[in-house]
């Protein structure tokens, strides 16, 4: 194909095929990687490339096709024996001990030791070794809970570095991380191609792709589509290669028309885990037809805020008020029942009940609804068509409803959120990084259900660590910065740039009383 | 001369506990509750005084262990292959000693109550110590066992915290699904967890009946597995802190075993003290204590 002669191929996969019950995630995949390249894979959420990459590392078997390793074939029946070949990944969620230092998080497995006794010194200079090769910055003793996100990944890539990998696999790594983290990334990333090493990265995030990678390799429903080179193609061509139609990249919307008050925070104060205030005297407006988005780096109160919003977490000090009302003495069902629609941040936690079917996951919290229930029980007849209604609507990609929701992938997962949320009529939605983790055409479709939402006059909060998509769906925004709003937009006054001093508390304009 | 006494009592009281608590950190810190420590003292109890019977102390310890290991290696099987829920799968190996100490002392010793007279091993003093007379009752007439399990504290926070094999079993007690990617068979260290508090848990019970009555008993555990369970939780799952917990249900049982003897209360409210402390202890503190991530739930590997 693409790939001169000259070069060696580190990776070559030929025909890979791996079934699931009622798919094909992997339809005789052909792959090539080459030796020192960053090689990225895109493809829609669904489309197999975790299920690939999980094929690679010895997570999955094949049920055909051959792998091969400089021109070597090989089997791979497990994640000690890839990282054997030279073969690491760092998962799309970490696989990290919390509790852990970072030091013993990198060492486990294959610890430095005499006759079964850690060998404390030396494996602190080893780990100490690989940071300064790398130019990682990351202290060994600290523990992983303390840990911003960036770092924990870095001590993921450490721990296959450590292993001695000369091919890592990054599953999204960039999905949760704050633009200056990216960056940061990417300089490591460098530096390690730089040394010779080979990667191999996955993201929906085009312009990262194309930023970071040298080649380019496209799956669509479980088939390969093809290998580009980075420097010979463009978003626009890429999306169209993974969807199969043309995209489109930029939301469109009209002027807001705005009602009335859906939303009011005054002043108000939440505490965080550690018993510190996490929110400090926030104070909101969000009226029907505008969308408010709230920017900021991950870990800055944004969670916090939105849990006291929903009834999740005690309100220390101020006011909530959703359609006018108090909430400070409701339940979290009486909140909801006021019509706020609400995606969490995490969905495998607070989104959904992973073990739990399609269609259970699709009428939870509304199961009591006149609809769902009989006196006896569920109606199961209304339940069943009103979920293949929201899977048709959402465009939910799945073998069955008749399945848990554990086994859809990441994008089809938030779909069934959405759908679930957007179907009670909220007059508030509350979506909490709502694209996290989804590929373009998802992106798009969410962006454009949250528009519509905004169209239909509800009021919309977007809280986001993505700053583009922050600015290309809010009416006006808010800088989250220590739990402080410290700044206030409109989308088309500000630039990146400057919002993202403010993320990084190097600049604030209001301390306090924010102004609408 | 009173307080040392009660304390020495204390000390002894605490023995059971503590040992069997201290199986329960290697049990739990791999991610197996370890609901059965019950059973495993019940047995512990009987086949050391059998052991005990036939072949002296040493041989007791030895029979206990190897009976307290069986029904361990029970436990493991069928909570860790075959990831039954570990709650019930305990709370089943308890009634299952509880009717096999019956059987095996109605097969043994015609009695279905009680073992007869057993010896245990010969005390030890510490020398120079025993000359203080206030430290007196502290150290003298120790039972090695006594020893032992202090000696067992630092040893197992030392193996849990410097070796590779704590390092790994506290990987599968936190996430197992880490620990597996990375090659740490997951299966086999929850195994070595809970047969290792079988090890200490039969110890606790041959203690009991071999070193501190001379017999066995039907029932004589009283619940004390339990109490070592809690006390465990009460130490943050930690062998520094299930001995400083130990020492207090210790002390609150010799207390009890005082007043008793006063006896203007109803004793029978006087014997509750230790259950209350328990039950007060664990109300108050749970909220505040952190259990090993993955403690008490099976581990599947995904996939195939
Ligand atoms: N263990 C499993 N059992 C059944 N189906 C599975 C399993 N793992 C993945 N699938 C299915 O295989 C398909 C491919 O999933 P995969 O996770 O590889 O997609 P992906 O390209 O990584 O998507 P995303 O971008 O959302 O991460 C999906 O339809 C998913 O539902
Ligand atoms: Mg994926």
């Amino acid at each position: 194909m693409d790939n001169p002669k000259m070069e060696v191929s580190i990776v070559q996969l030929r025909g890979i095929t791996k079934r699931f019950p009622g798919l094909v995630a992997n339809d005789s995949i052909n792959l090539e990687v080459t030796r020192g390249e960053i090689h990225a894979i895109v493809g829609e959420n669904g489309a197999g490339k975790s299920t690939l990459m999980k094929i690679l590392t010895g997570l999955y078997q094949p049920d055909g096709g051959e792998i091969y390793l400089n021109g070597t074939r090989v089997e791979i029946s497990g994640p000690r024996q890839a990282i054997g070949l030279g073969i690491g990944m760092v998962h799309q969620h970490f696989m990290l001990i919390p509790r852990f230092t970072v030091l013993e998080n990198i060492i486990l497995g294959s610890e430095p030791a005499r006759r079964g006794v850690l060998k404390d010194k030396e494996a602190r200079g080893l780990v100490e070794e690989l940071c300064r090769r790398y130019d990682f910055k990351l202290e060994s003793q600290v523990r992983v809970w303390d840990l911003s996100v960036g770092q924990q990944q870095r001590v993921e890539i450490l721990k296959v570095l450590y292993r001695g990998a000369e091919i890592l696999i990054l599953d999204e790594p960039t999905a949760v991380l704050a633009p200056q983290e990216v960056r940061e990334l990417f300089v490591n990333l460098r530096n390690l191609k730089g040394q010779g090493k080979t990667i191999i990265f996955i993201s929906h995030k085009l312009d990262e792709v194309l930023e970071i990678a040298d080649r380019i390799s496209v799956l669509r429903r479980g088939r390969m589509v093809g290998t580009v080179m980075a420097k010979e193609t463009d978003k626009r061509q890429l999306s169209e290669m993974m969807v199969g139609r043309p995209v489109f990249l930029k939301t469109e919307k009209s002027q807001p028309r705005v009602g009335e008050e859906r939303l009011k925070v005054k002043d108000l104060t939440v505490l965080g885990n550690l018993g510190r205030p996490a929110v400090r005297q926030v104070n909101l407006t969000i009226l029907a037809g505008e969308i408010y988005g709230i920017a900021g780096i991950e870990g800055n109160g944004q969670s916090e805020l939105i849990e006291a919003l929903m009834g999740l977490r005690k309100i220390l000090s101020g006011q909530v008020l959703i359609k006018g009302q108090l909430t400070s003495d409701k339940s979290v069902q009486e909140i909801r029942a006021l019509g706020v629609g609400y995606v969490p941040e995490d969905r495998h936690r607070r989104g959904l009940i992973l073990p739990m079917m399609v269609w259970e996951n699709a009428v939870l919290g509304l199961h009591r609804l006149r609809d769902f229930s009989r006196p006896t029980g569920l109606n199961f007849k209304n339940i069943f068509a009103h979920t293949n209604r929201l899977v048709r609507e959402f465009d939910i990609r799945l073998g069955s409803v008749d399945l848990p929701v554990r086994n859809l992938s990441g994008g089809n997962q938030q779909k069934v959120i959405l759908a679930r949320e957007m179907s009670r009529d909220p007059g508030l939605i509350i979506a909490s990084q709502p694209t996290r983790g989804l590929d373009i055409g998802a992106t798009e479709f969410v962006h454009q259900q949250l528009i519509k939402a905004r169209e239909q006059g509800r009021a919309v909060l977007v809280v986001s660590a993505d700053l583009e998509e922050v600015l290309s769906l809010s009416d006006r925004v808010g800088v989250i910065y220590n739990g402080e709003i410290v700044a206030e937009f409109r989308p088309e006054e500000v630039t990146p740039e400057e919002i993202g001093h403010y993320m990084l508390g190097t600049k604030s304009l209001l301390r306090e009383g924010v102004g609408a | 001369m009173f307080l040392s006494e009660l304390l020495a009592s204390a000390i002894r009281m605490s023995i059971p506990i503590l040992l069997a608590a201290l199986g329960a950190v290697y049990s739990e810190r791999g991610g197996v509750v370890n609901i059965g420590l019950e059973g495993m003292m019940i047995t512990g109890s009987f086949w050391g005084a059998v052991g005990s019977y036939y072949y002296g102390p040493f041989g007791g310890m030895i029979l206990a262990i190897v009976a307290a290991c069986l029904m361990a290696l029970i436990h493991a099987i069928v909570a860790v292959t075959f990831r039954v829920d570990q709650i019930v799968s305990g709370v089943a190996l308890n009634i299952l000693a509880y009717g096999a100490a019956r059987f095996a002392s109605i097969a043994l010793f015609q009695k279905a109550t009680m073992s007869p007279h057993v010896d245990g091993f010969t005390p030890w003093n510490i020398p120079l110590l025993d000359q203080i007379t206030f430290l007196k009752p502290l150290v003298t007439n120790l039972s090695p066992i006594i020893i032992l399990a202090f000696l067992l504290v630092p040893l197992t926070h030392w193996v849990i915290q410097r070796t590779v094999f704590g390092l790994r079993l506290r990987s599968v007690g936190e996430n197992p699904l880490a620990a597996d990617t990375l090659g740490i068979k997951v299966y086999p260290l929850r195994y070595s967890g809970v047969l290792i508090s079988g090890v200490l848990a039969g110890l606790a019970g041959a203690y009991l009946a071999v070193e501190h009555t001379g017999m066995y008993v039907e029932g004589m555990t009283q619940g004390k597995g339990y109490i070592a369970l809690a006390a465990m939780i009460f130490g943050n799952w930690s062998p520094v802190g299930a001995m400083g917990a130990a020492l207090l249900f210790g002390f609150a049982e010799s207390l009890s075993f005082r007043v008793v003897e006063g006896g203007a209360i109803p004793y029978q409210f006087i014997k509750m003290i230790p259950y209350v402390l328990t039950l007060v202890v664990l109300a108050g503190v749970l909220r505040r204590t952190t259990p090993p991530a993955a403690d008490g739930i099976p581990y599947e590997r995904g996939g195939e």
